[in-house]
């Protein structure tokens, strides 16, 4: 499938880096042009050598998703470090482009929700680590090392 | 009635300033510690500080009974996101967002926000409004009634110079309201004489504006 992620963070290089390594299409877009270092440092000869996209523009520009080919995607990524960004954008994929599996990261637990209630499949990391903090201080479960 | 104001910035603050003087309850929402500081000093307990798209500050300023939220942070998303929260999850009937990037009005519209407005846009009007010999002017357009409101200058040698209102001719759903004249205005009657370099306010449907346009035009196309 083509993946498209908008934001090249921690978590957009991250699951761009896997889905290409389980043989996907994958286009990133990011505004900071500086970011394709996260993409390129995980692979000795390059983001690009190895088949990725990387595209140069913001979230809301229709050119810039055209030109990462949001068209194409079977599915779409929102994660820019903007809770309101990724939302916006998300609705754009999902009602413009008819991408078929939208997947958008809030942090704040409030708007996720409420997002996820209008249909919007959202991931909240915030209310996922409240409920393995919680969980892993009433001792119900017991990292070793690091969550997951 | 209620209105609470997202953005404290040049026209969240002005528009709380008119709409107190007018005697309206407002409440404005500045996430920005610095502004809020500045803008308490004069409307006191009418700001708070906090960030508006966050739901629980849209509460704690009483959004659930608000008749009025008027989104004009300088963030489109913003603007977009809490629009949206105030309609669709609070059920305010009226929203008003502000559109900073024009590129981005298409987005306002898809996600159904409007009345978006471009200030770009409304700031390109009112300049064509103070620098005459523009031609024509949009004052006001109202898709949803399909009306619009234009202002034209009477070119000298154009048809309706030199006319009365009611000799005028215009086509149905066109309507002056206002004859501007030597720095004043008037509503005009039937009977009221049309100058040359008057200034015209017409009311009219949408699509008729190009026939109402060339009865106060002199062959010459408008600069606009």
């Amino acid at each position: 499938m083509f993946v498209l992620i908008v934001g090249c963070g921690r978590v957009g290089s991250a699951i761009a880096h896997s889905m290409l390594a389980e043989g996907n299409e994958v286009s990133v877009l990011d505004e900071d042009p500086e970011a394709i270092a996260l993409l390129d440092r995980r692979y000795a000869e390059g983001w690009e050598e190895r088949g990725g996209r990387f595209t140069v523009g913001t979230a809301l520009e229709i050119d810039a998703l055209l030109a990462a080919g949001i068209d194409q995607a079977d599915a779409f990524v929102a994660s820019t470090d903007g809770d309101n960004t990724n939302l916006v954008v998300a609705q754009i994929a999902k009602r413009r482009f008819d991408v078929d599996r939208v997947v958008v990261r809030v942090l704040d637990p409030h708007r996720a929700r409420w997002y996820a209630e209008q249909g919007l499949q959202t991931v909240c990391p915030t209310q996922t680590a409240i409920e393995l903090l919680e969980a892993a201080v009433r001792g119900q479960i017991r990292f070793e090392g690091v969550s997951g | 009635m209620y209105v609470l104001i997202v953005g404290a910035g040049k026209v969240g603050w002005n528009l709380a300033r008119e709409l107190i003087a007018k005697g309206h309850e407002v409440t404005v929402l500045e996430s920005d510690s610095r502004r809020y500081a500045v803008v308490e000093e004069e409307l006191e307990h009418r700001v708070l500080y906090g960030d508006g798209s966050e739901l629980w500050v849209l509460e704690r300023a009483g959004i659930e009974r608000a008749d009025l939220v008027i989104a004009v942070t300088g963030d489109d998303e913003d603007n977009i996101l809490i629009s949206q929260v105030a309609r669709e999850k609070y059920g305010v009937s009226r929203v008003v967002a502000r559109c900073n990037n024009p590129r981005n009005l298409e987005h306002f519209e898809l996600l159904g926000v409007k009345p978006a407005i471009s200030a770009t846009d409304l700031i390109l009007r009112l300049i064509e409004h103070e620098v005459p010999k523009y031609g024509l002017v949009h004052l006001l357009d109202l898709p949803e009634e399909r009306l619009e409101i234009i202002e034209l200058e009477v070119a000298d040698g154009s048809e309706a110079a030199g006319k009365r209102v009611r000799e005028l001719g215009l086509p149905e759903g066109s309507l002056v309201i206002s004859i501007l004249r030597d720095g004043g205005g008037f509503v005009p009657t039937g009977e009221s004489m049309v100058h040359a370099s008057d200034e015209v306010l017409l009311v009219l449907d949408v699509g008729i504006e190009e026939r109402v346009t060339e009865l106060f035009t002199s062959g010459v196309a408008p600069a606009a």
